[in-house]
């Protein structure tokens, strides 16, 4: 007799699922006039996703689905944040879409498949349900990138990524293959054990036993694919190139989506694969990491100063905050986890908040896309001018913003590895870094407006705006709620 | 050697032949014909595997459907054959070199050393009770239910993605619609104004 899989602990992605298929029907019905509904229901459904979570949040870890499905209190944590940053970006969007006629319901219902995408990353525990998480997030994101069809720049960037996206996703799979071919499972905690039990990690250090290395190659070279696919969807160098293109040439209102959210997914994807899956291979592709975390921080850093267009710019921030996720992560112990876990939902938080004053300051006919469109915001606008500096702050660094902690946890977390080099490298280009934050805070209070126009945009969006910066603020000033929420999340994980 | 090693061996030497003819015949209904015929021999390679579901799935779909689907897109669309082989020489010593160093690479990782039959040990054979189809039934929807729906729903976002972006509504032209031009009163588009007659300054 085959036993009914227990549905309780999924109920929010079914929720979710549910939801996304009303609104997709509810859709057709509402008139352009009243769009605005669906835009309401896709709120909701996040919200009431979110209490769902918050109800059967339990400190127990719970496996469903023949082990597919895992709910533990980290999943809980980044589904939540998944979900108010989520909502942030539905809010920021509207006067964007709004104004550029984009306004439809496809933007929210594949939106909200988007985030069933990253709930189910988030929950994954098993090879294919990872994969499967991350193909039905990617889908849903190069539709969007791809719904302004009137735009060549949109067309081309949805394009480029839908195409280097496969391929990404063939490096995975292929990677995955292999990692199958060694072990025989595509469960996390079965492959966990096999390589624990195989002894096939300890091959390096007790000497060449002749299975242990042969075995050993196929593990490493599905290793590095692994990687090479995750480093693909996070935007890690050598696998950058697409970041800036597809960040330039999407509606702002995709960017913020692609920039923000699916950062928290990606971590936990890492997590999942790297950490759970193959943490016995720790050694091996710390190394792996190493390289390409300086490399993130020093390509995109550097090169981020030589940009004159605000999403260009941010996509190359982006790149380098991805090298500092890394480095939580490489230094291989429960403090860096917290840390990597802490610097993504800040990072996620700080980059709906940055592209959110991008589309703040564009309207019909304007993207506000340019460094130069910032000039003399403080005479225009000295309260959003206001809120761009704690923003830009807290991407440089400064103290006393939230960024500040992230960078500082996670640079701890490197220095307790014996890794003080590292340390050393990541302060000195993110003091590089510090140069381009500094120069928008330096255009928008010390030069001269090149034009006046009014700033407009929706109410609903102009508070959570506000909010969102003075968050980032008191964040920084209190920040041991949210590390401790980490923390907790982190130890409570089943590492082998 | 057994029958079953040389059938393996043919049907494979079959299907490296029509892969290889896929990207390097000229005409491009060939190349579509050669992509079935490789369909077909890896459909077998999975007969010989017990795998006799997916083998028959993949002609069906594959053969059945979408190479049909894909010869009708051929046919239909005038493909420049100068320009999509433009180059092809000049690329040629590149990628042989670039092949011959990927298949090195791959025989040295996947090859016998490490998947040879002594290390993994070939799947046993099962006699002619045995279903594939219901084995595959049975895992698909207990043990791979929930990457099966999760499968579900991501076609449901490739067929929202291909309406959204495919779909225009009928544009708007500018025609005077009959029934109100039927009803046109005089007072509508006449106006009659009152003026007073000018006189010239004498």
């Amino acid at each position: 007799m085959i036993e009914i899989p227990d549905f309780v602990p999924a109920i929010p992605e079914l929720f979710i699922l549910s939801m996304a298929c009303i609104v997709l029907i509810a859709d057709l019905y509402i008139s352009d006039e009243r769009r605005v509904i669906t835009y309401l229901l896709s709120l909701a459904t996040l919200v009431i996703a979110a209490l769902l979570t918050i109800n059967l949040h339990d400190t127990e870890t719970v496996y469903t689905f023949s082990g597919t499905f895992i709910k533990d209190p980290m999943s809980d944590v980044l589904k939540l944040f998944v979900y108010l940053v989520s909502a942030v970006v539905f809010i920021y969007a509207r006067g964007y879409l709004i104004e550029r006629n984009l306004f439809k319901g496809e933007f929210y219902t594949l939106g909200l498949f988007g985030v069933l995408g990253m709930m189910i990353m988030i929950s994954a525990h098993n090879f294919l349900s990872i994969y499967l998480g991350l193909e039905l997030l990617s889908l849903s994101l190069y539709a969007m990138v791809a719904l302004q069809r009137d735009s060549i720049h949109a067309s081309e960037a949805a394009m480029k990524y839908f195409v280097l996206g496969a391929i990404a996703s063939g490096l995975l799979l292929y990677g995955m293959s292999l990692l199958f071919g060694v072990t025989g499972t595509l469960d996390i905690k079965e492959f966990a054990d096999a390589l624990a039990s195989k002894n096939l990690t300890g091959a390096s250090q007790n000497g060449i036993s002749q299975n242990g290395i042969s075995q050993n190659i196929v593990l490493i070279l599905g290793t590095v694919m692994v990687i090479s696919g995750m480093a693909f969807k996070l935007g890690a160098v050598p696998f950058h190139m697409w970041v800036p293109d597809i960040y330039h040439g999407a509606p702002t209102a995709v960017t913020l989506y692609i920039s923000s959210a699916p950062k928290i997914a990606a971590f936990a994807m890492i997590m999942r694969l790297l950490v759970d899956g193959l943490g016995g291979l720790h050694a091996q592709w710390q190394d792996i990491l190493i390289l390409m975390a300086i490399l993130s921080m020093g390509i995109g850093n550097i090169i981020a100063i030589a940009q004159a267009n605000i999403k260009r710019m941010l996509a190359y921030s982006t790149i380098s905050h991805v090298g500092f996720i890394m480095l939580g992560i490489l230094s291989g112990s429960k403090v860096g986890y917290s840390a990597a876990m802490f610097y993504a939902i800040v990072y996620a938080i700080m980059s709906a908040g940055g592209f959110g004053m991008v589309l703040l300051m564009s309207r019909a006919g304007f993207e506000a896309d340019k460094l130069d469109d910032f000039k003399g915001l403080n005479e225009r606008s000295s309260w959003y001018a206001f809120m761009m500096l704690i923003l830009m702050f807290s991407m440089a660094g400064v103290p006393p913003t939230i960024g500040f902690y992230a960078k500082l946890s996670v640079i701890q977390s490197v220095v307790k590895a014996d890794l003080v080099w590292l340390a050393v490298v990541a302060v000195i280009f993110s003091i590089i870094g510090a140069f381009y934050y500094l120069r928008i805070i330096k255009l928008m209070y010390f030069d001269k407006a090149e034009e006046n126009a009014q700033i407009t945009s929706t109410p609903d969006m102009r508070f959570i705006l506000s909010l969102n910066s003075l968050a980032v603020l008191a964040l920084g000033i209190f920040p041991a709620n949210l590390m401790a929420i980490c923390n907790a999340a982190i130890s409570s994980l089943v590492l082998i | 050697m057994g029958i079953d090693v040389i059938i393996f061996y043919f049907f494979a030497a079959v299907l490296v032949f029509a892969a290889g003819m896929v990207v390097t015949v000229r005409n491009p209904v060939f190349a579509a014909l050669f992509l079935v015929l490789a369909f077909f021999t890896s459909a077998a390679i999975w007969m010989l595997l017990e795998a006799e579901f997916l083998a028959l799935t993949l002609i069906l779909v594959y053969v059945g459907a979408v190479m049909v689907l894909f010869l009708f897109v051929v046919m239909m669309l005038d493909i420049n054959l100068a320009v999509l082989k433009e180059g092809f020489a000049r690329y040629l010593p590149a990628g042989i070199v670039v092949a011959l160093l990927l298949i090195a690479q791959l025989a040295v990782i996947v090859g016998p050393e490490q998947f040879g039959l002594d290390k993994i040990a070939s799947p046993a054979m099962h006699g002619t009770e045995y279903s594939n189809t219901k084995e595959l039934g049975r895992v698909l929807y207990t043990e791979y239910l929930y990457p099966f729906e999760i499968a579900s729903a991501i076609l449901l976002v490739a067929i929202i993605a291909a309406i959204a972006l495919t779909l225009r509504k009928r544009r708007v032209r500018d025609l005077m619609p009959p029934e109100k031009q039927v009803a046109v009163q005089r007072k509508d588009r006449v106006r009659l104004v009152k003026m007073e007659s000018e006189k010239k300054k004498a």
